[in-house]
């Protein structure tokens, strides 16, 4: 564990914090006590079970849940109680990436692009960048309903990224992309992640290693392990010593019934 | 003001993007011609003036209002988009106001595609057209707190068809409570004073007035009022709702 000073140290240049968030839905805690310090430079893998409570974490840290429990600040600026000036700061993909179906790409980038009050020239810049970054070029016209859900992945990383926020939360960024697309999706997020918090979930274990620079496991509402993708091998069955990431993860996770193995 | 401006200029294009917006608008101009016509027997009245067709109105805005309405925030919940939008840095009242500009927009331009009616009084004699004007205004004053109840009913569900009979059934409180039957029923029952309060909160008290030529301060007050809480109680169900 790091000391006390390392700790304010890591504080201070946190750009996405997560203190102790709990988010109960009845009597269900989805939750239960999640604290997160994400700094520059980081792209912080969230791993888990399904229904482990990942993109509960994840809406809660983009303000669209309220936490019953804790609070999430991004940029230092907490997000349930100056949710706009924190949400300037942000850029989030939800799970399963909605857009307004019968809105073109480029109508949909520009509504995006009014809400974040971008304007003539500047709008105009942010979005022919996104659009090159996701390689949208060729479907500015198509209706967004009418696309595959590789594009509307694209369409709703472009609608993240168009502000270049300093907190990007992807929920599942490479869901439903082909290989070809993954290895496109990785690559910008490793080259948005220099001066960036970066914070995506994901199914896909090879993604840890392809794109994070830390992962955590979340299981049942709390974190289970924490570190690298070294450190998170050696908390396999083989007892310290390097085991495959779907060991480890099968290890520290507990299946939901004796019945159902976990979705990896 | 830019962000509010934003969500209403998507919202109005929506309507018009698929083929709801021209249905509504060639059934709204033709029940409307045809209460005023048939049913308004416009011409046997032998009267040049649209009142036959301001009387049938808010019967007509209480159907097809809600059907404006009715997808503002429940297909927001539906496709998830409300996920997006409310992570965006704009505030729900924000979101609210523009959503129901939007609907106002589209109401008037409804409204607009009945000005051959308003010329085809001006033709047959000489109507008093402040009057018209004054009931046209009054119309749109009526839809927009129609829409405002039914931008709530909207908010309260993810699913369009229940937003629209929830609409239609609140629409239908607030229009007959201001009849003879609902007001002489409270009134065996209940003291005097709430059926004046019930009566006061009627679209018709005042609408009434508006088809006359009449702008007087209670129609105002109720108009501004009415509107406000629904819309307040919008960005109310909002909140509470959005993520379910």
């Amino acid at each position: 564990m790091p000391d006390d000073s390392f700790f304010l140290k890591d504080r201070m240049s946190a750009l996405l914090e997560l203190n102790s968030l709990v988010k109960r839905f009845q009597s269900f805690t989805a939750v239960n006590g999640i604290s997160l310090e994400v700094p520059a430079g980081e792209v912080l893998g969230f791993l888990g079970p399904n229904g482990a409570g990942k993109s509960t974490t994840m809406k809660m840290a983009a303000g669209f849940l309220t936490p019953d429990g804790g609070s999430a600040h991004i940029c230092g600026v907490d997000v349930a109680e100056q949710p706009q000036q924190a949400r300037q700061n942000l850029g989030y993909l939800p799970e399963g990436a909605p857009a307004y179906g019968e809105m073109s790409v480029a109508s949909f980038l520009k509504f995006c692009a009014k809400l974040r009050e971008l304007s003539g020239a500047e709008a105009r810049d942010a979005i022919a960048k996104a659009v090159e970054r996701t390689e949208l070029g060729g479907v500015l016209e198509q209706p967004i309903e009418t696309m595959s859900k590789g594009f509307k992945r694209r369409v709703g990383l472009a609608q993240a990224i168009l502000h270049e926020p300093k907190v990007l939360i992807l929920d599942e960024p490479t869901d439903g992309l082909d290989p070809n697309q993954k290895h496109h999706v990785r690559q910008l997020i490793r080259d948005m992640s220099a001066d960036r918090a970066i914070v995506i979930s994901t199914h896909i274990l090879e993604e840890v290693d392809a794109v994070c620079s830390r992962a955590v496991i979340i299981d049942r509402g709390t974190i289970v392990a924490d570190g690298t993708a070294a450190d998170l091998r050696k908390l396999g069955p083989g007892k310290g010593k390097p085991s495959s990431l779907e060991e480890a993860f099968r290890h520290v996770t507990v299946p939901v019934t004796a019945q159902e193995t976990p979705h990896v | 003001m830019s962000r509010i401006m934003a969500i209403f200029q998507r919202e109005l294009s929506g309507y018009f993007n698929t083929p709801i917006a021209y249905v509504f608008l060639i059934i709204f101009v033709m029940l409307g011609g045809l209460f005023t016509f048939y049913i308004g027997n416009l011409y046997e009245r032998g009267v040049a003036d649209l009142v036959p067709y301001f009387t049938y109105l808010p019967w007509l805005f209480l159907i097809l209002v809600p059907a404006i309405s009715m997808r503002l925030w429940s297909e927001e919940r539906r496709s998830g988009t409300i996920e997006l939008l409310m992570t965006m840095p704009i505030s729900v009242w924000q979101a609210v106001i523009g959503k129901w500009l939007a609907g106002v927009a589209f109401v008037a331009v409804a409204l607009a595609c009945t000005v051959p009616l308003w010329l085809t009084v001006n033709y047959l004699g000489s109507p008093d057209n402040g009057v018209i004007a004054v009931s046209y205004l009054g119309a749109l004053a009526l839809a927009s707190v129609f829409l405002a109840i039914g931008s709530c009913m909207s908010a309260l569900t993810s699913n369009q068809v229940i937003a629209f009979v929830l609409a239609v059934s609140a629409g239908f409180v607030f229009v007959t409570s201001g009849t003879p039957i609902v007001l002489d029923g409270v009134r065996t029952v209940l003291p005097e004073a709430i059926a004046a309060g019930l009566a006061s909160l009627s679209v018709l008290t005042h609408y009434d007035g508006l088809t006359r030529g009449l702008i007087d301060v209670p129609a105002v007050v109720w108009v501004i009022s009415m509107t406000a809480f629904w819309l307040f109680a919008t960005t109310v169900a909002v909140e509470l709702k959005k993520a379910g």
